[in-house]
């Protein structure tokens, strides 16, 4: 019973951890990335005793201003609503990880642990569910600032984000019809069988434009640019203008976790998960009958490594993609939503549907 | 304004967007082996960036680049200038302010007693290097940081502009 809550404890622990530090990590990739791609050099100034580490003290140096900064509530403003805000909004970005598996079930010292806070039998209604409830966040902090800057931006940022969790529904949706399953542990395990013999059944193999679908809108629902219109800080200024201090802090990093959010589930839905090609519970069994035998403990660990590599990849991607594209206006957003990728995600839908019809 | 119109392709929107991602990263990639290489010691040539950190690196001038003006000195370290005033005629700005004295040389006949720029009001135009006949004034010092906290310190005087 004890060891069984620990197990828990630990499991929420190493997720919360993982997903945290990926998230402040990340805040430092941004800035040395597009310095990379836009060849300069990024920030590099934050030293601790001479050390520069490559400027990664800049996320303390961070942290650091944004604790010490004033604290600043409008006085018309709700004070409750406004201290409640970035808390929703972090917090729904924060627990969607919970039926995300991060690896198969590991034997250990005879205790059987999935890799996965709670496998539930629902996960995907789950997830979309409280990504769903992400948008209170937004339209709180907009509405609560009793501006009418930031509630406009409040507004934006729900109404982009209803149009595109309509794709990101339909998208699953396929995906849903192939693998029979609304676990994503299941999903994920659907994803380790063979097509032909040859290649790995992955989401993106038997579900190309619900893959692309998906990562459109999956960015769309990060509120990064090219979507960022809910916030447009050098602009149209968003939702959180009347914020400042850690509120504002953590705005950003839902950014963040929102990003490790939607890779994660990229790569759950359409990457595999935690698959390793070719790698079953016992070895390699490479097609045309060669095996590899590998250790029970190495496979467990060889899985976990690979899904962090294909989370790992997936926010450098959107990274790029947020360096590389200039925004969209409003219009441009609601038709590239409503008139193409949501039709494109109702005939994915139905050609998957034909598909599966024709093959029984 | 001439805009072209898009085509078909181009309407489509996502090759283009393939095409940037493209870009952006072959940037990303080549810039990265160029700093790993350096990081790891394999060369010191390629930068990966084409920015100078500044206080640390400065960027070469060209020979011919205005910088802090100096005057320039005779063998014996006097002053070469002759306060004939050609400078401060010359200059736009009028920030140059001079006052001769009877020089005890009598082939010299005058040298400045009192020769102050106002850089806080000076442009940097080099009408004063072009007007003097003596040589007397140079732009080449490459000081280019020039600061103060008051108007005051701003203005630069003869034992200033002689270092």
């Amino acid at each position: 019973m004890i060891i069984n809550i620990g197990i828990e404890l630990a499991k929420v622990l190493a997720v919360l951890i993982g997903v945290l530090n990926l998230a402040a990590i990340l805040t430092w990739m941004e800035r040395k990335q597009s310095a990379v791609m836009q060849d300069r050099i990024g920030a590099n100034r934050a030293t601790i005793l001479g050390f520069r580490m490559f400027g990664l003290f800049q996320i303390l140096a961070d942290g650091l201003k944004m604790f010490v900064k004033e604290d600043f509530i409008p006085a018309e403003g709700n004070r409750f609503l406004h201290g409640l805000a970035p808390f929703v909004a972090a917090f729904f970005a924060l627990v969607g990880f919970a039926a995300i598996p991060f690896g198969n079930t590991v034997n250990l010292f005879g205790h059987e642990i999935p890799l996965q806070i709670i496998d539930l039998n629902v996960g995907m209604l789950y997830i979309f569910a409280v990504m769903s409830l992400g948008i209170y966040g937004v339209v709180l902090a907009g509405w609560a600032s009793n501006n009418n800057y930031a509630f406009l931006g409040g507004m934006r940022g729900s109404s982009q984000m209803f149009s595109y969790e309509v794709t990101i529904g339909a998208t699953i949706l396929g995906v849903l019809m192939i693998f029979e399953s609304m676990s994503l542990q299941e999903i994920v395990r659907g994803q380790g069988a063979l097509l032909w013999g040859v290649i790995p059944k992955w989401g993106f193999i038997v579900q190309p434009l619900g893959c692309i679908l998906f990562l459109v809108a999956g960015i769309a629902e990060t509120k990064r640019i090219p979507f960022d219109l809910p916030e447009g800080e050098s602009e149209i200024i968003g939702f959180f203008v009347e914020y400042s201090s850690m509120k504002f802090g953590l705005f950003m990093l839902t950014d963040f976790v929102e990003t490790v959010l939607i890779a994660a589930l990229v790569t759950t839905l359409f990457f595999g998960g935690w698959q390793v090609p070719y790698l079953m519970a016992d070895g390699f069994h490479f097609p045309g009958g060669g095996f590899w035998g590998v250790p029970q403990l190495v496979v467990a660990l060889l899985q976990v490594l690979s899904y962090g590599i294909k989370v790992f990849f997936f926010c450098w991607f959107m990274l790029l993609v947020r360096w590389t594209l200039p925004r969209f206006r409003y219009d441009q957003l609601m038709r590239l939503g409503w008139q193409m990728i949501f039709p494109l995600s109702i005939l994915n839908l139905l050609v998957t549907a034909l598909v599966i019809l024709m093959l029984n | 304004m001439n805009r072209s119109n898009l085509n078909f392709v181009e309407r489509l929107y996502l090759l283009e967007v393939f095409k940037g991602l493209w870009l952006t990263s072959r940037h990303f990639f080549s810039n990265m082996n160029k700093h790993l290489a350096r990081q790891l010691g394999f060369t010191r040539i390629a930068k990966g960036a084409v920015t100078f950190q500044y206080p640390e690196e400065r960027r070469p001038f060209s020979p011919r680049y205005r910088s802090r003006h100096r005057l320039t000195t005779r063998d014996d370290g006097s002053p070469r200038c002759v306060a004939c005033m050609m400078c401060e005629t010359a200059c736009p700005a009028r920030c140059i302010y001079i006052v001769a004295g009877e020089h005890p040389d009598p082939n010299i006949e005058k040298y400045p007693t009192r020769f102050d720029i106002d850089l806080g009001v000076c442009v940097f135009c080099g009408f004063c290097v072009e007007a003097c006949p003596e040589d007397a004034i140079r732009m080449d010092t490459g000081i280019v940081e020039i600061a103060a906290y008051s108007r005051k310190e701003m203005i630069y005087h003869i034992e200033d502009l002689l270092q």
